[in-house]
């Protein structure tokens, strides 16, 4: 059994309105009532169709957005206090990064914001070009990049404090087959670290694969919450078809 | 602080990778050698006409560069999204906007010394003295003034979203200021409720024509004195400082969207 203290991310009936920007437009509830909670070391897959919320919600988690009611923490921190975000390493799901800069330089910057000291900085530096095979590309300005190269650019600024949660919007959208395969395995390599991880991906069947427990958001709300094989024993169906129920489409057989 | 160092080091980084600086000060300078080589009616004066040419493209190169380089730093950061993966870091909106401005005013401060090298320089050539003191007021509340202008492109910055109407807007209310803000106490003489308008506008805008020392430069005038000097750098640090409160309190709560 999993005390609080092994909470990494607690979310308490949050609610986030965004106000309209018309006159006498109607404000749009982004998420609405959500509860959740993530324990240490597992790899948790935040699902729901575009629109759900889930982007809402890690824009809370990381302060770019004010919930308009209730609480969110990381690590038993407010996630309204930057020192929350010490130990997490955060990839968007587009990437882009100063364009007048090389890979070196902006993971030197980066590694400056988490107080790195400057002879471990350069190992770290090292380490993570290595696991995201960039070392040839170190000194090139990344505008000269590919996006496979940029996307592997956003996995090592993520892990250049070797963090304990990784929080990552979609990590292998718009990667080819080979590109996902390597995003997969540094996961798997981070849950055997014991690194937490917390994902949203439309990819249902890697999420099938690496994932220890699921959340399926619709509309703002939870609907489902579960360990993935529970789920998939008490639905006696696939991730894919358990999310085309939830959220009210059509399973295909 | 160490945040506020990061951000800066970025700034200036990109300032040098940039072509702006090395356009305006290769036209600067070539301005006025060509000025220079010339003799107009064998005047011996001329010197001053040279300098008063070159001390004016200096102010408007500074000017270009502080207001072009600032306004598209929060604009731009939010248009690339490089906002989001550096906010998801322990970096505070208060440092963010402290490390934007320090970074420009440095920037700027080191386009300064390269500007008043080759002006010193040129008129040491001509008039074989170097007034140092007056040189030293000169670039420093030149300086000063730019870091005001900083902070009021900043606070623009996370008012308006593109960099071009900020740029273009705080260009104009910048020589609106400078043409118009120390001739507002004379406007202010006509009777009635619009001088009393007037003169509120005089007290609450930031006096940048007090920092402007050119004149003293071209003829000479020598240096003002140090308490005045002194209370010019103290306004500027303090009204720098109120802008760049402006500008934290209403990007605190601005919601950032993926």
């Amino acid at each position: 059994m999993l005390g609080p203290l092994n909470t990494v991310v607690e979310i308490n009936d949050l609610r986030v309105v965004f106000p309209s920007r018309e006159l006498r437009g109607e404000a749009k509830l982004a998420v609405d009532g959500l509860n959740l909670q993530v324990r240490a070391g597992e790899v948790f897959g935040f699902l729901g169709p575009n629109g759900a919320g889930k982007t809402t919600t890690m824009n809370v988690l990381l302060g770019f957005v004010n919930a308009s009611s209730g609480s969110a923490s990381i690590f038993g921190v407010d996630v309204r206090q930057p020192i929350a975000r010490q130990r997490i390493g955060y990839l968007p799901e587009l990437t882009y990064y100063y364009k007048f800069l090389n890979t070196e330089e902006l993971l030197r910057f980066y590694s400056r914001i988490f107080r790195i000291p400057p002879a471990e900085r350069e190992k770290r530096i090292d380490a993570v070009l290595k696991l995201v095979e960039l070392e040839s590309a170190r000194k090139r300005l990344i505008k000269t990049y590919s996006k496979g190269m940029q996307q592997r650019v956003g996995l090592a600024q993520a892990l250049i404090n070797n963090p304990d949660l990784l929080i990552l919007d979609e990590p292998t959208s718009g990667l080819d087959p080979l590109g996902r395969m390597k995003v997969r395995e540094i996961i798997q390599r981070l849950k055997e670290q014991g690194k937490t991880v917390f994902f949203s991906s439309h990819e249902l069947g890697e999420v099938e694969t690496v994932c220890d427990r699921v959340a399926i958001l619709h509309q703002g709300k939870l609907r489902v919450e579960g360990r993935v094989d529970d789920l998939i024993q008490q639905y006696q169906c696939n991730l894919e078809h358990i999310f085309l129920k939830v959220v009210g489409g059509q399973p295909q057989f | 602080m160490n945040n506020v160092m990061a951000l800066s080091g970025v700034v200036i980084i990109e300032m040098y990778r940039r072509k702006d600086f090395y356009v305006l000060f290769v036209m600067t300078a070539l301005i006025t050698l060509i000025l220079g080589s010339m003799r107009f009616f064998d005047d011996d004066m001329i010197v001053r006409y040279l300098k008063e040419v070159c001390l004016l493209l200096i102010w408007i190169s500074s000017l270009v560069i502080a207001i072009s380089t600032t306004a598209r730093q929060i604009p731009a950061e939010r248009e690339s999204r490089t906002i989001f993966p550096l906010l998801a870091k322990p970096v505070s909106r208060a440092q963010l906007i402290a490390g934007k401005f320090f970074g420009c005013w440095l920037a700027c401060g080191l386009a300064l010394i390269v500007f008043y090298l080759f002006f010193g320089v040129i008129t040491a050539s001509r008039e074989h003295a170097w007034p140092m003191a007056s040189y030293f007021q000169a670039i420093s509340m030149h300086w000063i003034a730019l870091g005001i202008v900083i902070a009021l492109v900043l606070f623009g910055s996370v008012v308006f979203t593109a960099p071009s109407s900020n740029a273009t807007i705080c260009f104009i209310i910048v020589i609106g200021l400078m043409f118009v803000g120390g001739h507002l106490n004379k406007m202010a003489l006509v009777p009635g409720m619009s001088g009393k308008i007037i003169y509120a506008i005089y007290y609450m805008i930031p006096h940048l024509e007090w920092y402007d020392l050119r004149d003293r430069i071209i003829h000479d005038w020598g240096r003002v004195p140090w308490g005045a000097w002194a209370g010019a750098i103290l306004y500027g640090i303090l009204y720098s400082g109120f802008l760049l409160g402006a500008a934290w309190a209403v990007f605190r709560r601005k919601t950032l969207t993926v």
